[in-house]
């Protein structure tokens, strides 16, 4: 499973990657994608909303079902990634480049959510 | 304690994503995903474990009669080697299994029932089942594979095999193994259903797959049925829920002498709701339970849905008040507090255009 060093992740299975001066992008884990199948449908936030840690941020519908995907972090929404809406199983093929949402104004990146190193995260999943 | 069919190891080595289903361990889908098995089966051929699935053999001179008061379709008119569907209702005419008679001689029949029901269904039987009557369980030792694709009648190639839809022929050698060869499915496309020992199907999976057939699992098996229009025990049929609501009525014969669940039949032959096909406008996918509004009124709830993989949007089926059930007929589906826009379409969703039968047992 491929898990990049760079990113952080949390225990409900998506990555955070930290962009510098109080944002970062949010998406679904290789291993979501994985578990979930073929991604069909993805309802995603509009720029603007306010997300606090643990909040609804997405819908992830596969063939099989819909998943929700909640924010780690808590901030606003900057930008959204339009392209899944006309190709949602962008999310299977590349589950690191699919990023989901961009949160700004984040005062706290460590935030309420433990964010895992790559590491503790293949650990996780190992065991699963 | 899942329990693992014949093929378990077979569905683990193929990198299957094995599952808990109604007491069994099964593949919801294999490495390539359920759009690519689902499309297979459209296009090609694939081949599905199905051997969760229960047998009942019901032999004896009561046989016949005994069926005919535990089924609603009518079973006196059919001949050996042939397959009936059929619903089974209890006193109030709520649906206990929906299931497929197959007739070996007059007084010698098999009941395929689905697994969730099991139970169920043997101690109904078995508490109609008269001394002239021998009922067994041959679940435990009978697998059954699904080879179902505009390919598989040419897989298995060079084999006498049943030459019309719903029949069936027994001792047929496939691949070194003897088994039963039924022209039925649940995918809407042509093919058969093979019945045979636990300890042959390993080899006879085997032998499909090196001809060409694709594995696939439950995933596309639910997405193939949904497409095809066909009802799922539990979902689009329940206890609470008539043939007559589920829109089966040529599944119930009113004609033949009493079957249980008849009166009640009678009396709520007119239903106020139906079973309806919808397709969704725009993106989303209502899946079971998801109230259905027409001009701002409940009209009724989804029963199963998904995302169509052959027709390219999401479909879904829901039992609905009658005056609402006219083709074209716009609705609004509450999907978890989002409005997804609808319209009532005719079932099946997909029908198969090649072949000069139509196999789907939906009218």
């Amino acid at each position: 499973m491929n898990i990049p060093q760079n990113l952080r992740y949390t225990k409900s299975h998506e990555w955070v990657q930290d962009l510098g001066d109080g944002k970062a992008r949010v998406g679904l884990t290789d291993h979501a994608q994985s578990e979930m199948g073929d991604i069909v449908f993805v309802t995603l936030p509009e720029v603007g909303d306010d997300v606090a840690v643990g909040e609804r941020l997405a819908d992830v519908e596969s063939v099989k079902a819909v998943s929700e995907v909640y924010s780690p972090l808590c901030g606003k929404i900057s930008a959204v990634n339009d392209a899944l809406a006309d190709d949602p199983a962008a999310i299977n093929n590349d589950a690191y480049g699919a990023w989901l949402a961009e949160i700004d104004d984040i005062d706290d990146m460590e935030g309420a959510v433990e964010l895992l190193s790559a590491d503790e995260y293949a650990e996780l999943t190992k065991e699963a | 304690m899942e329990r693992k069919t014949p093929l378990y190891h077979r569905h683990v080595a193929n990198n299957g994503k094995m599952v808990p289903f109604a007491g069994y361990l099964l593949p919801v889908q294999y490495g390539t995903g359920i759009i690519a098995e689902h499309m297979a089966v459209r296009t090609k051929a694939g081949l599905f474990d199905v051997s969760h699935m229960g047998e009942a053999e019901v032999k004896g001179p009561g046989a016949l009669d005994m069926l005919q008061s535990l089924c609603t379709n009518d079973l006196s008119v059919m001949a050996d080697g042939q397959v009936k569907y059929t619903l089974l209702c209890d006193e109030n005419g709520g649906v206990i299994d929906d299931v497929l008679v197959y007739r070996f001689a007059a007084d010698h029949y098999w009941v395929v029932l689905n697994a969730s029901n099991q139970d169920k269904d043997f101690s109904w039987m078995q508490t109609h089942c008269p001394g002239n009557v021998v009922l067994r369980n041959l679940s435990d030792a009978t697998a059954q594979l699904a080879l179902q694709g505009p390919l598989a009648m040419d897989i298995l190639g060079g084999q006498p095999l049943p030459a019309k839809n719903y029949t069936f022929m027994n001792e047929v050698t496939m691949a070194g193994v003897q088994c039963m060869v039924s022209r039925t499915g649940y995918t809407g496309e042509d093919g058969v259903e093979l019945y045979c020992a636990n300890k042959d199907a390993p080899m006879l999976w085997g032998a499909l797959l090196a001809q060409g057939a694709i594995p696939c699992g439950l995933g596309a098996r639910d997405t193939l049925r949904l497409e095809a229009g066909m009802p799922l025990y539990g979902h689009e049929l329940t206890m609470d829920i008539t043939p007559l609501e589920a829109g089966l009525k040529m599944f119930v014969k009113f004609d033949k002498p009493g079957f249980i669940g008849k009166e009640a039949l009678i009396e709520r032959s007119e239903p106020s709701r139906r079973r309806a096909g919808l397709r969704i406008h725009g993106r989303g996918i209502a899946r079971e339970g998801c109230p259905v509004y027409a001009k701002g009124n409940q009209i009724g709830h989804t029963t199963s849905g998904t995302h169509a993989p052959y027709l390219g949007y999401a479909i879904a089926m829901a039992l609905l008040d009658v005056s609402c059930i006219h083709i074209g007929t716009q609705v609004e589906i509450d999907v978890r507090g989002r409005w997804l826009a609808a319209e009532v379409v005719a079932l099946p969703f997909y029908k198969r255009v090649r072949g000069v039968d139509h196999s789907s047992p939906i009218p």
